[in-house]
């Protein structure tokens, strides 16, 4: 397997996710892409490791905690979406401005 | 570093590229469809495609794991926030912010110069695949054996976390006046 190819999948995946975290208006979708980025950094590190031939798997390991960690961020980002929804009955993030530049 | 030449491909790198190419394309739809339950369901259909990928690349642990983690709790999450914000079920079309041309620029960018740079650094750079590098027992071996202050560490934080939603969740927890 050339290290090239999970390495240009990953950076496809990783720019789709910059352009979906840019251009969406939904605080939910928002989040699905900062996923999608965290799995082109968990690809990378798989190939890298497989690659490498870590003695301590640190690519694997490293893999298995950004997971538990994006799982941990969902959790708490959603708890923060569904208080915002009901404080302010909206999670579109251009409504939500009240700490910007008038 | 290596001989090996690009053409022709190994049967196991052409599944690599179908399976990425099924990654690339449901993410392309999740971040341009205009319905946000499909959004929810084409990231499934992304993230069940990467735990392909990592079968391929011979970490059979960690494809499980995704599919267990990703595919079974994270969408799940997703949905429920989906359905508890009361979002439109039909077609909406104003799931785009005014910024969508600079987000294409910014992101066609980041893309050339990504690849570019990882197409000249690893063009030469070969894997050899030797199976079972990633089973459950090397890994779980290397998480107890080498990795386990983090791993504590991190238990730790997902409690926290948890705790965390759940007090910002409730609606009956005040705080001190």
């Amino acid at each position: 397997m050339h290290v090239v190819y999970p390495a240009v999948v990953a950076a496809l995946l990783f720019s789709i996710g910059v352009y979906g975290v840019l251009a969406r208006r939904n605080t939910i979708l928002v989040l699905m892409s900062v996923e999608l980025m965290l799995n082109a950094v968990n690809l990378n590190l798989v190939a890298f490791d497989v690659w490498l031939r870590d003695a301590l798997h640190s690519g694997q390991v490293l893999t298995l905690f950004v997971i538990v960690i994006a799982a941990a961020e969902v959790g708490i980002g959603l708890a923060i979406v569904l208080a915002v929804f009901r404080t302010r009955k909206a999670i579109e993030l251009d409504r939500l401005r009240e700490l910007g530049e008038p | 570093m290596s001989g090996v030449d690009f053409w022709p491909p190994s049967t196991l790198e052409v599944v690599f590229l179908l399976l990425g190419l099924v990654a690339v394309g449901s993410a392309l739809l999740v971040v341009t469809t205009r319905q946000l339950v499909h959004a929810a369901l084409w990231l499934v259909v992304c993230f069940g495609a990467l735990a392909g990928c990592y079968l391929v690349l011979t970490a059979e642990f960690v494809a499980w794991v995704q599919v267990l983690i990703y595919v079974g709790a994270v969408v799940v999450l997703l949905l429920f926030g989906i359905m508890l914000t009361r979002a439109p079920i039909g077609r909406s079309d104003d799931l785009d912010s005014g910024n969508r041309v600079v987000a294409a620029v910014v992101a066609v960018a980041t893309a050339g110069v990504l690849v570019s740079v990882v197409v000249g650094g690893f063009q030469h750079a070969y894997a050899e695949l030797r199976p079972g590098a990633g089973s459950a027992e090397e890994l779980g071996a290397s998480i107890f054996r080498n990795w386990v202050l983090p791993f504590e560490a991190l238990s730790v934080l997902l409690l926290a976390a948890l705790i965390g939603a759940i007090v910002l969740s409730r609606t009956d927890i005040k705080g001190r006046r």
